[in-house]
């Protein structure tokens, strides 16, 4: 089985540096592209090759570049989102501790495809790691010439930075990670126009994942094709897939896209811990729907978790066991996402805590027969196009699965005017 | 006070940017891993720094989770609790630093030397339950493990 994106990293060393990982054929794309292919050549192999965002949306990469208008405004911006702050996600950690020169290499030849010659990587302040191994991987590349002004020699110029940022979830909304960039609070703003014709300084503004951008190289170097056969599904290439909860063996595989949520849970994280049962698992990180024991054998790709209820996401997934109370991890999330509500629209700011204060009333047995039907219609109300972002709306995807799937969970809390589970 | 070689600093970020509000977050971490926090007076002189009144650098710096606008200790304990922590026993782990170090989530020791907060998913989930202490990670948490890590703080380590 193939793994390009992790073949080279050395679980717990250190990052490839600049040296290693051009021995290992690092820079061979970047170079190639930059030597005989043309923007629009690039994005043709990009589409063709089905790559689609790995952040969560999991949008066709090869769209959103091309949604750059054509003789559109200049400069244009090239952002990663290196922010991964999806409670359950840890995936692009990993990619950018091992090996930061992929993600770099990624970002240079996005840049040159959509034109843009200012590229910032967006990173969580807490990723300490990930901030070394970056900073020395743009220092190594600017000395090797491939960054900078008349990069190897092709006219084409980009000059990337780190921006640490101060810790936010919202900033994994792409308007409101632009203005965070603008030393704002980092309050989503409309989408029309979009990004991709009017983002950072109002110019045309690229969005990408960091695992979607460490793929590229390998598109460019392997061709479409190549990447097509990688996964179990129409989409193409490998997918990062993370497993966390009390499983035997919590952490994260490279494996075909499509690989059955059964296979990663119990063949790679070895299935539940002793004398403890499977309940439920939110696939793709906090803001995802439940799936439970019926879904185990749905594939892990964009379209079939979507058809089972849920959302791929980020493909990193937190398990639920039968000895962890459900109704306590949802207030758990509930509590994340009202500490994380940006407070610009009002059914977010106002709606999220009280989902949670209910939630906590609940787990201090002062829960009332009719908080369920608040919390249902709270899912309703805050669901989506009810509020301005989907910050919302994805805070209301486990609690609204948890209520159809654990609804006796939350029941026996009200009844036993207690926590089962404590 | 702005030192010198904070302003400098400063000038570095500023330079990098379109505008010089546009350098403010990176501006608020500069000076607090100075100072170690942001004080009214701080704030202000950095927002003249910036060209922006202070009412408009405090929005920023209240929205954001990693600036303090209060003193903190010489180390700060950031613990994470969100899920998968929470399902791996982060509330024991706190439960055990009340006791151990006789404060609350947002309280400092009286020594001066810790301060406790809550943070969001470190994105450490394989080996939760997390926390950092100022810039380094610890992961797979017991109580027992954790009196270990503050022994070493408590002895010097910075």
């Amino acid at each position: 089985m193939e793994r390009p994106l992790t073949q080279h990293i050395q679980p717990g060393g250190e990052p490839l540096s600049l040296a290693e990982y051009e021995k290992k054929g690092g820079y061979q794309a970047l170079r190639r592209v930059l030597g005989s292919m043309t923007p629009r050549q690039v994005l043709d192999v990009v589409s063709k090759a089905n790559l689609r965002g790995r952040g969560g949306a999991g949008f066709p990469t090869g769209t959103k570049w091309e949604s750059v208008p054509e003789g559109a405004p200049k400069p244009r911006y090239f952002i990663v989102d290196a922010d991964e702050m999806e409670p359950g996600a840890f995936k692009d950690r990993y990619l950018m501790e091992g090996n930061p020169h992929q993600l770099i290499e990624g970002l240079i030849i996005g840049a040159y495809t959509v034109e843009a010659e200012a590229a910032v990587v967006f990173i969580r302040w807490e990723y300490t790691r990930a901030r070394k191994s970056l900073r020395k991987a743009i220092e190594e590349a600017y000395e090797r010439k491939y960054l900078g002004g008349n990069i190897l020699a092709s006219g084409f110029n980009l000059e990337v930075q780190l921006h640490v940022s101060a810790g936010r979830y919202i900033c994994g909304e792409g308007t409101a990670l632009v203005k965070s960039l603008a030393g704002d609070r980092a309050l989503p703003h409309a989408k029309v126009p979009r990004q991709t014709q009017a983002g950072l300084w109002g110019k045309p503004t690229i969005l990408n994942n960091a695992e979607t951008l460490c793929n590229v190289p390998h598109i460019i170097s392997n061709g479409p094709e190549w990447f097509r056969t990688l996964s179990r599904c129409n989409d193409g290439g490998t997918k990062i897939y993370g497993a966390s909860g009390k499983l035997k063996r919590p952490g994260l595989w490279e494996l075909p896209l499509g690989t059955s949520l059964r296979e990663i849970l119990e063949e790679c994280a070895g299935g539940m811990r002793e004398g403890l049962r499977f309940r439920g698992v939110l696939p793709g990180g906090a803001s995802t729907d439940f799936l439970v024991e019926e879904h185990l054998d749905v594939a892990m790709d964009y379209d079939s978790v979507q058809k089972a209820g849920s959302r791929l996401g980020t493909g990193t997934m937190i398990v639920l066991d039968d000895r962890t109370c459900p109704v306590g991890m949802v207030h758990n999330l509930e509590h994340f996402f009202a500490h994380e509500s940006c407070g610009w629209c009002t059914p977010c700011r106002e709606g999220l805590p009280w989902a949670a204060a209910i939630l906590k009333a609940l787990e201090q047995g002062q829960g009332r027969a009719e908080d369920l039907d608040t919390l249902g219609q709270l899912t309703g109300r805050l669901g989506p196009g009810r509020t301005f972002c989907a910050l919302a709306p994805g805070a209301m995807a486990p609690l609204k699965s948890a209520l159809k799937f654990f609804r006796a969970d939350f029941e026996l809390h009200v009844a036993e005017k207690r926590c089962p589970w404590r | 006070m702005l030192t010198d070689l904070m302003k400098r600093e400063l000038l570095a970020e500023i330079d990098r940017t379109e505008t010089r509000q546009a350098a403010c977050i990176e501006a608020l971490q500069i000076v607090q891993r100075h100072l170690g926090w942001i004080s009214n007076e701080t704030l202000r002189e950095i927002a003249d720094f910036l060209n922006m009144t202070p009412d408009e650098l405090e929005g920023v710096a209240t929205f954001y989770n990693h600036i303090h606008r209060k003193p903190v200790g010489r180390h700060v304990i950031l613990v994470c609790d969100s899920v998968v922590c929470w399902i791996e026993g982060v509330e024991e782990i706190l439960e055990h630093i009340r006791a151990t170090l006789h404060i609350e989530p947002g309280e400092t020791t009286s020594d001066g030397l810790f301060t406790l907060l809550p943070v969001q998913c470190l994105g450490a989930c394989d080996n939760a339950p997390a926390l950092m202490i100022d810039e380094e990670l610890f992961t797979n948490l017991t109580p027992a493990r954790f009196d270990e890590i503050v022994a070493a703080y408590r002895d010097g380590k910075s």
